[in-house]
């Protein structure tokens, strides 16, 4: 399978005999848990992208600083890739395996070591789960601002490494915006801080450069969180169109009034009728597109925007508006959206997630390449969308047991990232590249870019042991890539509208 | 692990292929304004970096030239000027989004974007009319707002970048969520041009709020950080929170319905904004003499937690940020005429960047001294390493602003 790792064009791998191997990291850890049977590893094989599996060549699960920073020297050494994993949610293959490879499952490292109110921060150990975190900040009135729909399973190292999004982050952030520090164990399995609980630290910002990394720079062994007080009220509005185009239209008119919601979703009538089937929402299931707009604040301020915001929906076409009466109806509203995924996942055996992010303006404009790649391919797509910042989660459904459906998704898939990089945005807003979008980043990037993050990879990691083949293609992949989708200078399915 | 590189065809890069892709009268239509139009200047700027590459010769990149004194001194055979290279690319108000080269003077685009109701939430100082879009990302500088709605990196989406070949690349891009390869945008704010040369950097922008009240509350410094403590904790509009030394200056951007009813609740007397802009831009009294050597007061910045204990260093403190930004005009000098002038400087530099250290953070000298030492904290030795690797790698010939950090790279 093409997204596996090969040598060839991905890198050489040593080959180490792995009883050697573990006595060596024994020999210097001797408490550290590892597994080598096969039905251990066997758990271990994907994360979230699991129609991808490696087993690995062992899987190791410290608890303490001190075997990981001595498993990393071991592995240094001896030349073994290593491969770190969180709560394994990951959905672009980021923690997939390498069969030479150790699998770092850092699950174990899962306290939050000290959670300062006054100072709104907390200290955690990145195997802490994201939604763990503001839990225990909710009896200081407190929160942890990004939440990814993945929230109550994905660990906070995970979102650091991916830069984890969610609902929230037009107006609160991204992973990188909440985060004051994390400590890093190096390949060389050297301790270091980047940031710090002051608001700046000397030198490179190696802080933002970390968030996102995917596993490729250091290891993430403790992270520093910046802590929100909760709003006063949040108050959630829905708005219903029977033209996708009206509502994508909405969403710009909303913003350009100078309001910025704390979340802004829109989904169309396939991921509406999945979602409405699975939780019911009370989601209008006639309806082309729904826009949940939620505004959250003081409520003196907040009553106000929602007299803005109607207004302009109704002003924009919306058929019909509804403001969630109370707490519960909010939460029910988002639920839906929420669980748009799993929703989708009832409606077909297998679905597929994209994760491209385009300027907002484009949004119609790419909804009718999406809708005309779908029929191209006979595919059905539901789409699910981070409206407020342009970030679209079309989902394709398929059936992986029917020959060539899989292959045809991943094609279909490819096809819709490189609309969104053609309208000026990217392949990948929150989920990362990972194992998935590594040929699509040959699109997004020239190799004289490419070439330079493989500049950046080797001031960290000279030797490519940490998570090789993800995240950056080697240039001789582009090479492939490129020649396979190019022929003789003539783009594939010509008859498309590309823009 | 080698990695096969023969027969590299080149790659179509489709950002590169795309056309200013809105026209006006289209929906979210690019704002053009006076200095829109500008000037690219970015082939003669490539040609320059490429030159100096092949001949080993240093650079100085220099913009407005006003905040020389936020670092070493570069001696450099060649400077690199931005200023030619100027105007706004893209604006699109609807999208939260600006795109503007690097020599364009930042209170153009802070014009232009007020014109639209907007704003660089980030509040960057200027120091100087002529201060750069380009530099003032390089500096990373950030504004009294820092604390509460983030700092110059986080409002970066994408930078284009001359790197020590002379090749014009770009990272990121005009999209608020963008996590496709390693963020090299944000990495050059506050690298100081020692990565590459900045020549178009694209913002997420703000709407500015609908109401604004600015207050001054008479009380000493320890109640003024027990009352910030138990603010912070609540969801107030407050934007800003800085203290005098008699007094605490509050400001509060948000809602008309939030503002005026902290306002009634936090108390005090109404203030002129005028003074959070001359804060920011170090034109109070506090400040009066702070880039002059003769004055033997040394202006420092020391970047703490925010509930940090005052450390104890001797001189005169504001407080910005509140708390997590504390400016200090030290009168260490006592110390330096026993010592003779060679040595004091590194003294009492050396102490006072201890005690920051000491206090969870670090200090940053903004008054320039004689003798060339850096004004930042030194890095610890694992840091210090892999800065030197990543320096290594991305200026290989160190051409670029050499020095301007730290004095052995």
């Amino acid at each position: 399978m093409e997204l596996l790792y090969d040598e060839r064009i991905d890198g050489d791998i040593a080959n180490v005999d792995k009883s050697a191997l573990m006595a060596a990291v024994l020999a210097v850890a001797p408490q550290l848990t590892l597994l080598d049977r096969e039905e251990d590893l066997r758990p271990f094989e994907c994360d979230g992208l699991s129609a991808y599996r490696v087993l690995p060549m062992l899987v190791a699960m410290p608890t303490t600083l001190a075997e990981v920073e001595a498993l990393m020297r071991v592995c240094y050494e001896h030349a073994v890739p290593v491969v770190t994993r969180g709560a394994g949610t990951g959905l672009s293959g980021g923690a997939l395996p390498l069969e030479k490879g150790v699998l770092l499952v850092m699950s174990r490292f899962n306290k939050i070591l000290s959670l300062d109110a006054d100072a709104r921060l907390a200290r955690v150990q990145p195997g802490v789960r994201n939604l763990a975190i503001s839990e225990a900040a909710a009896p200081f009135g407190l929160y942890y601002a990004p939440d990814p729909s993945s929230q109550i399973a994905c660990s906070i190292g995970g979102n650091v490494a991916e830069n984890a999004g969610g609902v929230h982050c037009l107006k609160y952030g991204l992973t990188v915006h909440n985060v004051l520090s994390v400590d890093i164990v190096t390949i060389e399995g050297e301790r270091m801080t980047l940031g710090g609980e002051s608001l700046d630290t000397p030198g490179f910002d190696l802080l933002a450069l970390f968030m996102g990394s995917e596993g490729m720079l250091g290891v993430i062994t403790e992270v520093t969180v910046r802590l929100l007080p909760k709003p006063e009220v949040a108050k959630v509005l829905m708005a219903c169109f029977d033209d996708v185009e009206l509502a994508g239209k909405a969403v710009g008119d909303i913003i350009a009034a100078g309001c910025i919601p704390g979340g802004l979703e829109m989904m169309d009538n396939l991921a509406i009728r999945a979602a409405e089937d699975f939780i019911h929402a009370g989601y209008p299931v006639e309806a082309q597109a729904i826009l949940l707009c939620e505004l959250d604040g003081v409520e003196a301020d907040v009553r106000a925007d929602c007299e803005r915001v109607r207004d302009l929906l109704e002003a924009a076409g919306a058929t019909q508006i509804q403001l969630a009466r109370d707490d519960a109806e909010r939460q029910l509203f988002w639920a839906g959206r929420k669980a748009a995924f799993p929703a989708v996942g009832r409606m077909s055996p297998d679905y597929y997630c994209i994760d491209g992010t385009i300027p907002r303006r484009e949004l119609p404009r790419v909804l009718k390449g999406i809708n005309d790649l779908s029929a191209h391919y006979g595919l059905r797509v539901a789409n699910v969308f981070h409206a407020g910042d342009g970030n679209l989660h079309p989902l394709i459904l398929f059936d992986a047991n029917q020959s060539g459906e899989l292959e045809a998704t991943e094609a279909l898939g490819g096809k819709i990232l490189e609309l969104c990089v053609e309208a000026g945005g990217t392949i990948t807003g929150e989920h990362g590249v990972g194992r998935e979008k590594l040929n699509q980043m040959c699109t997004q990037f020239a190799a004289d870019e490419i070439t330079l993050f493989h500049a950046v990879k080797s001031a960290f990691d000279e030797r490519r042991l940490l998570n090789p083949g993800k995240n950056i293609p080697t240039l001789a992949r582009c090479a492939e890539f490129g020649a396979m989708h190019v022929h003789h200078g003539e783009l594939p399915h010509p008859e498309l509208p590309r823009f | 692990m080698p990695i096969k590189t023969q027969g590299i065809t080149p790659m179509t890069h489709l950002q590169d292929q795309q056309p200013e892709y809105t026209l006006p009268g289209e929906p979210g239509a690019t704002v053009s304004s006076g200095p829109a139009a500008g000037n690219d200047d970015s082939t003669a700027l490539c040609e320059q970096v490429a030159r100096a590459h092949a001949e080993r010769a240093t650079l100085r990149i220099v913009g407005g030239d006003t905040k020389a004194f936020y670092g070493r001194r570069v001696d450099a055979a060649q400077s690199l000027s931005t200023t030619g290279h100027h105007g706004i690319v893209h604006y699109d108000p609807v999208e939260l989004v600006a795109t503007v080269r690097a020599g364009t003077r930042l209170r153009d685009l802070e014009r232009t974007l007020a014109d639209n109701g907007q704003r660089l939430a980030f509040e960057p100082p200027h120091f100087g009319a002529n201060a750069t879009v380009g530099g003032m990302v390089a500096a990373g500088l950030s504004g009294p707002r820092r604390p509460w709605v983030g700092a110059v990196r986080d409002f970066v989406l994408g930078v284009r970048v001359i790197t020590f070949e002379g090749k014009h690349l770009r990272f990121g891009g005009e999209v608020m969520k963008n996590v496709a390869g390693y963020d090299l945008s944000r990495l050059m704010v506050g690298a100081q041009g020692t990565l590459g040369v900045l020549t178009e950097i694209s913002f997420k922008v703000l709407p500015i709020p609908h109401a604004h009240a600015c207050l001054r509350l008479e009380l000493p410094l320890t109640e003024a950080f027990d009352r910030l403590t138990v603010w912070g904790r609540e969801p107030l509009p407050i934007t800003g929170a800085a203290h005098d030394g008699t007094a605490l200056h509050v400001r509060l951007e948000g809602g008309e319905g939030s503002v005026s009813a902290t306002r009634q609740r936090l108390g005090g007397e109404s203030e002129d904004p005028l003074f959070w802009e001359q804060l920011r831009e170090q034109r109070l009294p506090f400040f009066d003499g702070a880039f002059d050597t003769s004055t033997g007061r040394t202006l420092w910045r020391l970047s703490l937690p925010t509930l940090a204990r005052t450390p104890a260093l001797e001189g005169d403190w504001f407080i910005d940020w509140g708390g997590a930004q504390r400016w200090l005009r030290s009168s260490d000098e006592i110390d330096s005429e026993e010592k003779g002038p060679e040595q004091s400087g590194s003294e009492s530099d050396t102490h006072i960047k201890e005690v920051a250290i000491a206090a969870g953070g670090h200090a940053t000298r903004f008054t320039p001294n004689a003798n060339g030492d850096s004004p930042f904290t030194p890095l610890t030795p694992v840091l210090d390493k892999y800065h030197r690797q990543l320096k290594q790698r991305l200026d290989p010939q160190a051409i670029f602003n050499p020095g301007r950090l730290y004095a052995e790279w």
